[in-house]
């Protein structure tokens, strides 16, 4: 499993995938950070974090569209798979990888913060709890990113995929204005991940919502492991 | 070494293996031979864990690799058909990769330079993947097996794109290989396999054709004989003239032609000799031979003859399920 880890890592560096990833993250929350907060004159952070979530759309595929995607147009699965290593440590591997990358471009983009911390008083509590939530948030679509690219072996298709289900997945949040039923508003927001962000950008760490994104996080690793064992079958 | 008993496996109403049965004994290299889409790499694919049968068994050094896959993998080297390798990755690093992958325990700068040594890598192991020309390549995917010094080496058309040269590079690397390692390749050339196998399985639509030794199949084949004459003269009454010659079994036109001379295939029945016969039964019509040579019957003709009948007739031997 650290093999394929350090292989994944040396991938990012290599390539200029990982350097497109964190570079186009950081323009971008670099641009959102100083419209919302610099030119608000505002250390009002929420906005800032709203913004990027939507960033967060098109910044995940980038990262995730060529992890298994690749391999299978390279036929360098066969390595892996014939390899004696378990089908759940090649996946594990691959998302913690990217994980790492994703963590590591949050941290720098945290910078912001202290910018913001020697110019004005920002609710630290509110910076911490949306930190906290967008990284969760993350996991999850990196997790979905992934399935999607295990099930082609085109990296674009996996993008633009990607890119069509995350926007659904947060557009779930819009349609309950136009809801009528009380039960299916309540069902929808149990259900989207824009909703259950909200607790966060109050500062409030709110337990069930992170154990609600590590388990769709859980669920589509599981997915993407059974594609590999369903693909065996086949 | 390697046990597979009754595989099965289809894709969707596409039965690309129909109760495959072979096995090979230690330090002996097996030739799969068959033409494209015969079952080959699905064969190979399913030996190593990569594929999963409808039905039957592999054991590799007797485990069973759908119940103990991680302990069978280990004991296997595999070159897939497109060798895998990563272009952004330099060949050495690539190699501790694949080292670390397969969980070795050896010394590993050692291990992995003995590697490079014997697949003569040594050279280019700072060189990226994707520069690299296709027999850097394919002997970078041979040496990806090789880590690890697995008892099985699987290898799936090794030869494949390489130049004449570099054929015969590969071809006396696995010889040596086969001295300390099971080896199964495939491939569809067949004095390949002749040149390098012990014995051979050929497949065709998924069945077992046919599994000889190598020597015994030659030899089968050998027993009868076949010339081949260039004779200058008309081609129809040429072909009477040799007909009629004594012990001929049967004459025909290979359709070449030079000038006023053409080709022709001549057999005679098993162990006897007709060029003197045909020598004297030409100069009788003084239509002058100009070329003679004897032509032994190589794997493609017994390849054909399989394929066409399932039985190598007139040879003696029968088709085995």
């Amino acid at each position: 499993m650290l093999a394929i880890y350090k292989r994944e890592m040396h991938a990012y560096f290599t390539t200029p995938a990982g350097y497109i990833f964190m570079a186009i993250f950081l323009c971008a929350a670099g641009f959102l950070f100083s419209l919302t907060t610099l030119q608000e004159q505002s250390s009002d952070v929420s906005m800032y974090f709203q913004l990027l979530m939507l960033a967060y759309i098109v910044l995940i595929p980038l990262l995730t569209m060529r992890s298994f995607a690749e391999e299978k147009r390279n036929k360098t699965e066969q390595l892996l798979l014939t390899a004696p290593v378990s089908l759940w440590s090649m996946v594990l591997a691959k998302f913690l990888a990217a994980f790492t990358l994703f963590l590591g471009t949050v941290a720098v983009s945290s910078l912001f913060f202290v910018t913001l911390g020697m110019y004005a008083e920002p609710n630290w509590g509110r910076v911490l709890g949306c930190t906290v939530g967008m990284i969760l948030i993350g996991i999850c679509f990196i997790a979905i990113g992934m399935f999607l690219s295990s099930l082609t072996e085109n990296q674009f298709t996996a993008a633009i995929t990607t890119i069509g289900v995350l926007c659904g997945l947060v557009m779930l949040a819009m349609l309950n204005g136009f809801l009528n039923s009380y039960v299916l508003r309540q069902i929808l927001n149990w259900i989207s991940i824009y909703s259950r962000y909200s607790n966060f950008t109050m500062g409030i760490f709110d337990f069930s919502s992170a154990v609600y994104y590590l388990s769709m996080c859980a669920v589509f690793l599981f997915l993407t492991k059974r594609v590999y064992e369903k693909r065996r079958f086949a | 070494m390697i046990e597979v008993e009754h595989l099965v496996k289809s894709y969707g109403t596409n039965l690309a293996l129909d109760d495959v049965s072979f096995s090979v004994g230690e330090r002996e290299i097996l030739g799969l031979l068959g033409p494209n889409g015969a079952g080959k790499s699905t064969a190979m694919n399913i030996m190593t864990g990569y594929l999963s049968a409808n039905a039957g068994t592999v054991r590799i050094d007797g485990i069973d690799i759908l119940e103990h896959p991680g302990e069978a993998k280990k004991r296997i080297g595999f070159l897939p058909e497109t060798p895998p390798l990563y272009g952004d990755m330099r060949v050495e690093e690539y190699l501790r990769f694949v080292y670390e992958l397969k969980q070795c325990t050896y010394n590993r700068d050692a291990h992995l330079e003995e590697v490079c040594r014997v697949t003569r890598l040594y050279d280019a192991r700072r060189r990226i993947i994707k520069n690299l020309s296709t027999g850097y390549r394919q002997r970078l995917g041979i040496a990806q097996a090789l880590v690890g010094n697995p008892k099985v080496l699987i290898l799936d058309e090794p030869t494949v794109g390489l130049d004449p040269k570099q054929i015969i590079e590969v071809r006396n690397l696995i010889r040596t290989l086969g001295r300390e390692h099971t080896v199964i390749l495939s491939s569809h050339i067949l004095s390949e396999v002749q040149a390098v196998c012990d014995r051979v399985v050929i497949l065709d639509n998924g069945k077992v054709l046919c599994d000889e030794k190598t020597n015994s199949i030659s030899r089968a084949v050998q027993q009868n004989t076949r010339i081949r004459v260039r004779v200058c003269g008309p081609q129809k009454e040429v072909l009477e003239a040799l007909r009629a010659v004594p012990q001929v079994s049967s004459a025909m036109a290979t359709g070449e032609r030079e000038r006023d001379s053409f080709s022709y295939f001549v057999e005679s029945a098993p162990g006897t000799d007709v060029r003197k016969g045909v020598f004297f039964a030409m100069a009788q019509r003084e239509w002058p031979i100009v070329g003679m040579e004897e032509e032994g019957y190589s794997l493609e003709d017994v390849f054909l003859k399989l394929t066409e009948t399932g039985d190598l007739s007139g040879t003696g031997k029968k088709r085995r399920k």
